[in-house]
């Protein structure tokens, strides 16, 4: 039943994955990296993480995602516009892309994991809290910087700028 | 069918680490390749959540995956409101069209 699960949602993983990569119009992309998350949200349910699930889906589909719509939705350009590719990077990123697949894959069959007995899963909330303020206190407060650093830059980023009002003003 | 084990958990990991790394070196408007950003930060995470569950015993793993998940959505918004500005200022989001520094 569980194997049965896990098929379901490392298909709707890959498959949308492709169709984000492979599809030409960029809302059905944005639409189907939806799908993705959802999928790695549902695995990281079938691994035990139950917080990390609830944050996937909330982080990502609920912020990330929706602010990646939005761009779309402001940046639509005709697509004719578009100038055209000097050579066709397809073909040799496609080459990298397969061959990184396949020594990863070769990396995952050929080697002795040293995996431990699965026991069943408890929640993790309270003991990832402990961790984040004991042992992990101060990625956690970095993390808390970047993040503030990242919102204040953010809105310098795409303010509009009117330097010669702000100078008649103060002249 | 072999039972669902820790490496049925990689390859879907590396499967999208790749389509991220094709995504990246493909794609030129700059949404998509955020997009194909997002889904190698994606496969990483399934990685260590997968060793987390199957290797250790602790839940550093998950740690470092909600690490993961805060710098993406730093990353993010950052990344989108430069796509916001260079809209503005160039009137579009293709990056092969934003090459100011190199004449």
């Amino acid at each position: 039943m569980g194997d049965i699960v896990f098929y379901l949602f490392a298909a709707t993983t890959v498959l949308s994955g492709f169709f984000v990569v492979f599809s030409k119009n960029i809302v059905h992309a944005g639409f189907s990296l939806m799908f993705t998350l959802f999928g790695v949200a549902g695995l990281f349910a079938m691994l035990g993480a139950d917080f990390l699930a609830i944050t996937q889906t909330m982080v990502y589909i609920g912020g990330v995602l929706v602010l990646v719509l939005f761009v779309v939705m402001m940046t639509r350009i005709p697509r004719q516009n578009l100038p055209k590719h000097s050579f066709d990077r397809k073909i040799p990123a496609g080459v990298f892309s397969v061959l990184i697949f396949a020594i990863v894959f070769k990396v995952i069959g050929g080697t002795e994991w040293n995996v431990l007995p699965v026991d069943s899963p408890e929640a993790t909330i309270s003991m990832i809290g402990q961790k984040l303020l004991t042992e992990f206190i101060f990625p956690f407060e970095y993390a808390s910087i970047v993040l503030l650093l990242a919102m204040i830059g953010a809105a310098i980023l795409i303010r509009e700028r009117k330097i010669e009002d702000e100078e008649e003003v103060q002249s | 069918m072999m039972e669902v084990g820790l490496a049925h958990y990689l390859t879907v990991g590396a499967i999208l680490f790749s389509l991220g790394i094709f995504a990246v070196m493909t794609r030129r408007n700059a949404v998509a390749l955020l997009m194909g950003v997002e889904l190698i930060l994606n496969g990483a995470n399934v990685n260590f959540v997968a060793f987390s569950r199957f290797v250790e015993t602790s839940i550093d793993g998950h740690i470092m995956a909600a690490f993961v998940i805060v710098l993406a959505a730093a990353e993010a918004a950052v990344a989108l409101a430069i796509v916001l500005a260079m809209f503005r200022n160039f009137g579009t989001v293709h990056v092969d069209s934003v090459d100011s520094l190199k004449q």
